[in-house]
């Protein structure tokens, strides 16, 4: 069929890029996006914490945020999604699947962060806290002021790529219910019954999400290595 | 004005300081010389307590610390205000440019105003002669114009006390004049400095007294005269050989 009347074949996948464009596009507007932005900065805000904890000299704290970045990295992303989204209404919290979808990859993005950003801040030499005390300086001045600007430069890139993973891991939201990109593009392959073309239409829409990513990343990097040797 | 007392340092099972006894004058200048691993460094480190002694104590003007007792954090910032560290490697903040470097102590530690700390950052610069590099990062810098930038970053906190550990080690030679320069000029107007270094002429011209450190132990003091004509000690002798 293929072979035998292309021209007609060509014209009807147009078509149903045509009507598969915009549901994917309001999933990816209304829910891809936003979901992998929300929980990309909560997730680096848990993710901070989780890391002071690590290098903090409190035992206790250590060990909690030892536990969580163990059980996280240690179990599929699927299986935390699932597990949150059946244990929350359980224990009387009933939220929409966006807010639930949220806390999930918050929690995930939380933990790996959390190891980019401890391994930065380990990466500083110890030269740097010396001066920072030699003038003064408290452990908290120190680490904000001087140990963690540097540390961000050293943490971009790999923060990157937990991003753009971010972004391809919403597409598992389809599977508590997200009305994200990917689950508009099963709906329409559903209906079309063009699964292999619907579906690189949205590997392709993800790939552009993630280029547009990759750009802005070569952006922040060029501007935070102002100060990295000139000569 | 500094006084240290039987001060000791191990790190787990080695003893690096062995019952050190120091006493500096306002404005006096000494030179701690000794061979590698003889524990010059832990004995500056002391002083400002980046190292924590195991025992004996240490005083600066008023300031007491006790180190067969827990010290409270605040007393340790306090005593930490006192002196100015110049370290070997520099250690300049890489994000931030030299006259940045200069204002962080007064505007994040003292809170200073930034105008006023700029100033005093400015002439500081001036007088360590990089005033026409104050927008630059450290990393465009050559090894001595860092060093000097150390050296206004630490003068800017104001310190009673400067210590240098080995400041122009790491530079090749034509900088290390520079680095001397600033020093000595900051002797003559009556800085009272603790210098770990090897240069031998900068120790003549300038130290009032100079101590000869082996292994964890001051072995030999006296002016730089004496140390370096007539050495008492035979391990005196070896060290001043294999550095002449
Ligand atoms: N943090 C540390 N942990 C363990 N050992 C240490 C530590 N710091 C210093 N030492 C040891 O203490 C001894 C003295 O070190 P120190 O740096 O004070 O020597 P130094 O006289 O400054 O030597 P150099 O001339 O090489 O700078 C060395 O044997 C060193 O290995
Ligand atoms: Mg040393």
């Amino acid at each position: 069929m293929y072979l035998t009347n292309s021209n007609e074949q060509w014209e009807r996948l147009f078509n149903i890029a045509i009507d598969a464009l915009p549901p994917m596009l309001e999933g990816a507007i209304f829910y891809t996006i936003p979901l992998s932005i929300i929980s990309f900065i909560v997730g680096i805000v848990l993710a901070l914490l989780t890391a002071f904890a690590r290098i903090s000299s409190v035992t206790p704290l250590q060990m909690i945020a030892r536990v969580y970045v163990s059980a996280i990295r240690g179990t599929p992303l699927l299986v935390q999604l699932f597990i949150i989204f059946y244990a929350l209404p359980a224990v009387g919290v009933t939220l929409d699947p966006f807010p639930t979808a949220v806390i999930g990859f918050s929690l995930n993005v939380g933990a790996y962060a959390s190891e980019i950003i401890r391994a930065a801040i380990q990466s500083i030499p110890k030269g740097q806290w010396e001066a920072a005390s030699s003038i003064g300086m408290s452990y908290r001045q120190a680490l904000f002021r001087i140990i963690l600007p540097q540390a961000t430069r050293v943490s971009v890139p790999p923060l990157s790529n937990t991003f753009i993973s971010l972004v391809k891991d919403t597409s598992l939201a389809s599977l508590i219910l997200v009305t994200e990109m990917f689950q508009r593009a099963k709906e329409v392959a559903a209906a079309t019954y063009e699964v292999l073309f619907v579906y690189s239409l949205a590997a392709l829409l993800y790939w552009i999400i993630c280029f547009i990513l990759s750009i802005l990343q070569d952006r922040m990097e060029r501007r935070l290595d102002r100060y990295v040797s000139t000569n | 004005m500094i006084t240290m007392q039987g001060i000791h340092k191990s790190f787990k099972s080695v003893n690096v300081l062995k019952g050190v006894d120091l006493e500096v004058e306002k404005g006096k200048v000494v030179v701690i010389i000794g061979p590698s691993g003889s524990g010059k460094t832990t004995l500056l480190r002391c002083l400002n307590v980046l190292e924590h002694p195991t025992k004996g104590s240490i005083s600066i003007q008023d300031h007491h610390l006790d180190f067969n007792k827990r010290i409270p954090k605040h007393k340790i910032a306090a005593f930490r205000r006192l002196t100015g560290m110049v370290f070997q490697s520099y250690n300049l903040f890489p994000h931030m440019t030299v006259l940045q470097n200069v204002m962080e102590g007064p505007v994040t530690v003292k809170k200073e105003n930034k105008a006023t700390a700029k100033a005093k950052a400015e002439k500081l610069l001036n007088k360590v002669g990089l005033a026409d590099k104050k927008d630059h990062f450290p990393s465009q810098l050559s090894g001595g114009q860092q060093q000097r930038v150390g050296i206004a970053r630490a003068l800017a906190m104001e310190p009673e006390v400067m210590l240098f550990d080995e400041p122009t080690s790491a530079l090749d030679p034509e900088l290390v004049g520079e680095v001397l320069a600033v020093m000595k000029e900051l002797a003559h107007e009556g800085m009272t400095m603790v210098v770990v270094t090897h240069e031998m002429r900068f120790a003549k011209d300038v130290a009032d007294e100079v101590l000869f450190i082996d292994d964890g132990v001051i072995l030999e003091r006296g002016a730089p005269e004496d140390i370096f004509t007539h050495p008492q000690h035979q391990r005196t002798q070896q060290f001043l050989q294999l550095i002449e």
